[in-house]
């Protein structure tokens, strides 16, 4: 593989994480607040194939991407009402979702499988798109992939760095303590709970139109849980659960290259290896080994090392809140 | 700020949790708020800082009526409470925790921030690292910064619930002088609620008394110990002398025991406790007593050296196994570690049995537990649920659960947030526990209690067992420096 072939293999593994990047980081500020939406499946699934849709029926790339919004907020609306208001389980309700956007898409979509609609189109930013290496893997793009480096970004600057991402991690540790500060916790996890849901289903849309053009049953189906699964292997931190939407991505990417060098391999194989590496992740992170492990390296690299392995959930994940 | 409360009414269906409360709270002065558990103390606290609206009456702040919508309305009006457990973030830096919620933009100014919270910290003579976070303070610490916290966020009253449990000697006597500082030379109302009648004699000026949702009483300070407690139990509720005991055979031997876990190493244990010895175990929350006490359950393995019970060697044992051969340990958590919520009385006594046969005889165990309900002054019924009942019933619940004869008997803060009656017949029967030779060894967070009861001491500080006293020639203060690591 000369370097040109490696820099469109970087670039497409960027590509192909950042729809994976968008649902991420709309269920980091969802988890924080201490909501667990698990509908991500059935949402993203409901997205792509109305965002197609619609997209390919108003010829509007755009249009696409707000109806697959729409419906993200919709699925999340249904959980944060079941949950908060309801004081029903939000698992319960987030798997059900799953099921009811996996049957619905593909009975609702059954007469647009396999045609062709919009993309969106390709756009590299001037200059930033000459730089050697760096520009065509990151610069040489489109929106899609622009939108989700800058929610990483954004996401982490929100939540650490101003008050109302405080009050939305407040939220998800230690509700009590944030209402007592003054925080309206319920209203504040409606909306954080529907505005993730709403860029889950932007990550929806993003698959059909962009990253895996087109709509057929279960077109997507499988990527909600692998977002599920970033968040907590990146620690509800947006920029390492970037991390793990790329790993994947590059593992996937490994798995095909090693296909073609053996081909008498079953493809079963190697496209099990992102799933592997992703169960041995999660087994470690926060772990006694890991901690074990920890504690054989040199004293002053304890700290920073506990910090990048040692994730905890926030604390208030998933229980109810009532004033009072 | 003068804070007048007329005629403050809370019923929680037909309880009467507050029934016609009228009181007032001058500017510059630290009052106490007494009474045995359930006698409206938390309620009405609650009710002044914004937790809860009463069912009816008025709250005037200098002679203005005013109504708080939440804690942080009343905190804006002036009124902020510390809670025993601080309302804080865990895993928070120092000043994110302190800066949420302070304003409504969006910006964080850090600059402001640090500098106002070191400011205010200096002035009452705490120390907070700005850049630690809060999971890696003292409970001291965490209540020092929530009272910053309170008071740059305006708070000229002042609500402190059971401040002193689980500081150390030196931060109690940090958070008193603040106290005073606050009343005397800045006008601001302190409120204490306690059960140590000795801390608030020490730092009080005039005390309101509640039984039962009412005013009883209110009374200058200092006076006898005596008057306040005629007046929240409406009799002098008479203490039981500590039995004579003679020393017997060692039970428990704790051989060069090591205990690691990741946030700490609880180094060369030997202990040796007879029978019919009461042990305790003294320390600040996290310094390796829980992790031995821990040990000699079963609960967790010992790194290094061995366990012996009644002359068996026990090490390595599991906790049922144990259980089985005469140890029984009562968690701190009644409700979360050592009852189940949604289970009756009845039900919790058949899987205390140690006889399981497959078939359950509910009659006959509906009439043991009712025995045991008479026996252990439990106010309950069988099929009562043990969420039900109040704190101290729970305790006693636990306590008639336990099967005899015992070996050892393991006990996590035996009497906290027991008002002193309760305390009191907990002991009596623990008491009667040890005439039967039965070890106790105990952790609290009360040092009081500690000397009171103990036969002698194990002192922990940051992991080590710096020191064993003898309880009888040891006084609270005293141990309240060893366990701040003290010489």
């Amino acid at each position: 593989m000369n370097n040109a072939q490696l820099i469109a293999v970087l670039a497409s593994i960027v590509l192909q994480a950042s729809p994976l990047i968008i649902a991420v980081c709309g269920e980091i500020l969802t988890e924080r607040s201490g909501v667990v939406n698990l509908s991500l499946d059935g949402t993203m699934l409901m997205a792509a194939m109305t965002g197609f849709v619609v997209g390919m029926l108003t010829n509007n790339v755009w249009a696409g991407f707000a109806v697959g919004a729409l419906v993200g907020a919709i699925f999340a609306s249904i959980v944060a009402f079941g949950s908060i208001r309801l004081n029903q389980s939000q698992v319960a309700i987030g798997f059900v979702l799953t099921l009811l956007g996996d049957d619905l898409s593909a009975f609702l979509g059954q007469n647009y499988t396999r045609m062709k609609g919009v993309t969106v189109p390709h756009y590299g930013i001037p200059i930033l798109k000459d730089i050697p290496v760096i520009g065509p893997i990151f610069f040489n793009q489109d929106i899609v992939v622009y939108f989700a480096m800058f929610l990483i970004v954004g996401t982490w600057w929100w939540l650490n760095k101003t008050q109302p991402g405080l009050k939305l991690r407040g939220s998800g540790e230690r509700p009590t303590a944030a209402f007592a500060r003054g925080v309206d916790v319920n209203r504040l996890r409606y909306v954080y709970t529907i505005l993730g849901g709403a860029l889950v289903g932007i990550a929806g849309a993003a698959y059909s139109l962009d990253v895996k053009i087109g709509w057929s049953d279960g077109h997507i189906r499988g990527m909600g849980w692998i977002a599920l699964a970033i968040v907590i292997f990146g620690g509800w931190s947006p920029i390492r659960g970037a991390f793990g939407a790329l790993l994947f991505g590059a593992t996937k990417a490994l798995a095909t290259i090693l296909q073609r060098a053996f081909p008498e391999v079953s493809v079963v194989a190697f496209n099990s290896i992102p799933w592997l590496l992703m169960i041995l992740v999660l087994l470690a992170v926060g772990s006694d080994y890991t901690e074990r492990g920890i504690k054989a390296m040199p004293k002053s690299w304890q700290q920073p090392l506990r910090r990048v392995l040692r994730v905890s959930p926030p604390m208030a994940l998933g229980t109810p809140f009532k004033e009072g | 700020m003068q804070v007048e409360l007329r005629d403050i009414r809370k019923y929680f269906g037909r309880v009467k949790a507050n029934d016609g409360i009228s009181l007032v709270l001058k500017p510059g002065k630290i009052y106490a708020l007494v009474g045995e558990n359930g006698a409206g103390k938390s309620t009405l606290m609650k009710i002044l800082s914004g937790y809860q609206p009463p069912t009816s009456g008025e709250i005037l702040l200098d002679g203005q009526p005013v109504r708080f919508h939440s804690p942080a309305d009343a905190l804006a009006k002036g009124v902020g409470m510390l809670y025993q457990d601080p309302l804080d973030m865990p895993p928070f830096r120092v000043i994110d925790n302190y800066l949420l919620g302070r304003s409504n933009s969006v910006r964080l100014n850090y600059k402001e921030a640090r500098n106002e919270l070191e400011g205010l910290s200096k002035r009452y003579g705490f120390e907070i690292d700005v850049h630690a976070t809060i999971d890696s303070l003292s409970m001291g610490e965490r209540q020092q910064l929530e009272l910053v916290r309170l008071l740059a966020g305006g708070a000229q009253v002042l609500i402190l619930d059971e401040p002193t449990t689980g500081i150390s000697a030196e931060q109690k006597e940090i958070l008193f002088e603040s106290m005073r500082k606050m009343t005397r030379e800045e006008g601001k109302t302190v409120i204490l609620v306690s059960h140590k009648l000795e801390e608030v004699q020490e730092l009080c000026v005039y005390a309101y008394v509640l039984r039962r949702g009412q005013l009883v009483g209110e009374q200058e300070l200092p006076c006898l110990n005596e008057q306040l407690v005629e007046m929240m139990f409406g009799q002098v509720p008479k203490r039981s002398q500590r039995p004579p005991f003679a020393v017997r055979e060692p039970v428990l031997e704790l051989q060069d025991v090591n205990i690691e876990t990741y946030q700490i190493t609880v180094p060369d244990i030997n202990l040796s406790v007879r029978a019919g010895e009461i042990f305790g175990l003294a320390g600040l929350e996290g310094s390796g007593q829980r992790l031995v006490m821990q040990a000699c359950s079963g609960l967790v393995a010992p790194a290094k050296g061995r366990v012996r019970l009644g002359g068996q060697d026990v090490t390595g044992w599991s906790y049922h196994r144990l259980q089985k051969f005469g140890m029984a340990y009562v968690p701190a958590g009644r409700l979360e570690e050592g009852l189940v919520a949604g289970l009756t009385l009845t039900e919790h006594l058949v899987l205390a049995r140690p006889d399981k046969k497959f078939f359950v005889d509910w009659k006959e165990n509906r009439q043991e537990m009712a025995e045991r309900i008479t026996t252990y002054q439990i106010v309950g019924r069988p099929e009562s649920t043990a969420d039900q009942l109040s704190g101290g019933n729970q305790q006693r619940l636990l306590f008639s659960l336990l099967n005899t004869p015992l070996k050892l008997l393991l006990l996590e803060h035996p009497t906290r947030g027991l008002d002193v009656r309760s305390s009191d017949y907990i002991w009596q029967l623990l008491y009667k526990r040890r005439d039967h030779g039965t070890a106790i060894l105990f952790i609290s967070a009360d040092l009081d209690e500690i000397i009171e009861h103990c036969d002698r001491i194990a002192v922990f500080s940051g992991g080590v067992m710096s020191r064993i006293l003898d309880a009888r020639e040891t006084t609270a203060e005293e141990l309240g420096h060893f366990i701040g690591g003290q010489v």
